[in-house]
């Protein structure tokens, strides 16, 4: 008991880490995959092509590959290349990654609206910019809200590859513990921790989809 | 160029429009008065859906010319090229006109009160306490008051077509485009849907109803409008139309309709 008390301390800190990186790319990415799903439905070719390319460079290569580019390689690149500390390197790869995640979800969601309600919405007079703000993505959040669910989940254990950049998220904090005192009880603690942050998701998540149960389409 | 009174409120001329190597219409011409009741009828495929949707540009047309109240929604120069007017321009004219769906295209995520009032607020920039009375009455109007705060997925299809006609009764139009609003309805509902139209026709709206309900069409009408492989073959009064129809191709239509 009074070993569990001991490890406390560092892994709470991991934790501090873990959640860190969870938040930031969450708030950064869900914006910036948004407006990759809008400009990859626009009827700018050109815009479409691009994201379907970019999409395709993050789903394509591991997230860890591209955390570890941006760390030691962007420096080197010509132009656009700046050496990054430790943390914004690790934020900016995760935000890019995930943005492609979820451009891909939001990009079903909003196809997934029928085009009745676009037609209804026309000639109701309003504009392009209307009818999405108003009837389209209001729709699409209830339709994306599982696989959002699911990819938000994944996010929060993929933040331990930050380890690769020598970061001290959660689970690397464990195994430092694990390699000094010869027990694997840091594991476990540290997977209390990983279920306990995936129930409170879950747990949001639910409600979220509870509230949206109000109407059906 | 402003309305007025002897202007009519809807001429389309000349429409043509293809999907590929179909030809939908073929050169449909119609001019409607303020407050007539016009009933196009005709076999499926015949291009009357594809004609109202070229109207208030659902569909774009290749050739031709569609005016409303007066204003150009579309020209054709002489030299064959056909002219919109800009997006926001076009939008406007087209709010003159109301469309009732076939498959009712109420917003799922609003209650039928949202579904009345969202366009007046947020394209006429009307606050709720202006548009509520109004989208109350309507609600009164169509006989759903009391469902003025159920979601869409909680009416029966009958009760869901007339609040879609009270959403586009919302936005005030000159005119109301109904296509095909029964065919998708079981047919014990059709009736109160056709009584919430009848009433609006004995309140002078100018309406335009592509049906295949031919009692609607010989009773409320005032011109009825035979179209066939994308043109009008006959038109006229019903009681003549339906009465004494003078083409074989109405003939052959109607004595498979009656």
């Amino acid at each position: 008991m009074d070993y569990l008390f001991q490890i406390l301390g560092p892994l709470l800190a991991g934790t501090g880490v873990t959640l860190q990186v969870f938040a930031l790319t969450l708030l950064l990415a869900v914006p910036l995959g948004l407006g990759l799903a809008l400009l990859r439905l626009s009827h700018w070719p050109l815009a479409r092509t691009l994201v379907g390319g970019y999409v395709w460079l993050m789903r394509g290569t591991p997230l860890m590959l591209q955390m570890l580019f941006i760390y030691f390689a962007l420096p080197f690149v010509p132009v656009i290349g700046i050496r990054l500390p430790d943390f914004p390197a690790a934020i900016l790869a995760f935000v890019l990654n995930y943005a492609a995640y979820f451009a891909e979800i939001f990009r079903a969601g909003i196809q997934s609206v029928g085009k009745g309600q676009y037609e209804a919405a026309q000639v109701l007079g309003m504009s392009r910019a209307q009818t999405m703000r108003r009837i389209i993505l209001p729709q699409m959040v209830k339709r994306i809200l599982p696989p959002l669910s699911n990819e938000t989940i994944t996010l929060v254990k993929d933040t331990s590859l930050i380890y690769v950049l020598a970061m001290n998220d959660l689970l690397r904090a464990a195994r430092g513990l694990v390699q000094r005192d010869f027990t694997t009880m840091p594991f476990v603690v540290a997977a209390a921790f990983y279920l306990v942050m995936t129930l409170l998701l879950t747990w949001g998540f639910a409600r979220l989809e509870k509230k949206y149960a109000v109407y059906d389409d | 160029m402003p309305s007025t009174t002897t202007e009519p409120m809807l001429v389309a001329r000349d429409l043509h429009k293809r999907f590929g190597e179909h030809e939908v219409l073929r050169g449909v011409s119609l001019t409607v008065g303020k407050g007539e009741v016009i009933a196009v009828i005709g076999p499926s495929g015949s291009g009357k859906s594809t004609f109202l949707r070229c109207l208030n540009h659902l569909e774009n047309i290749d050739r031709g010319e569609v005016r409303i109240a007066g204003e150009a929604l579309v020209t054709t120069t002489a030299d064959g090229l056909c002219r919109y007017a800009p997006e926001a321009e076009a939008r406007r004219i087209c709010q003159r006109m109301g469309m009732v769906f076939q498959h009712f295209n109420l917003f799922p995520h609003l209650t039928v009160l949202q579904n009345l009032i969202e366009a007046p607020l947020t394209v006429k920039g009307l606050s709720r306490a202006e548009i509520e009375p109004l989208a109350d009455e309507l609600l009164r109007k169509v006989g759903l008051f009391a469902k003025r705060d159920a979601y869409p997925s909680r009416l029966s299809g009958g009760q869901k077509q007339r609040v879609a006609i009270a959403r586009a009764l919302a936005m005030a139009p000159d005119i109301m485009l109904f296509d095909e609003p029964t065919s998708a309805l079981d047919p014990e509902l059709t009736g109160e849907v056709l009584r919430s139209m009848r009433q609006l026709a004995d309140e002078h709206m100018t309406m335009l109803v592509v049906t295949h309900e031919m009692s609607f069409a010989r009773d409320v009408s005032t011109r009825t409008i035979f179209m066939d492989g994308g043109e009008i073959v006959e038109a006229g009064a019903p009681q003549e139309l339906f009465g004494r129809p003078q083409q074989a191709r109405t003939q052959a239509f109607l004595r498979h309709m009656l």
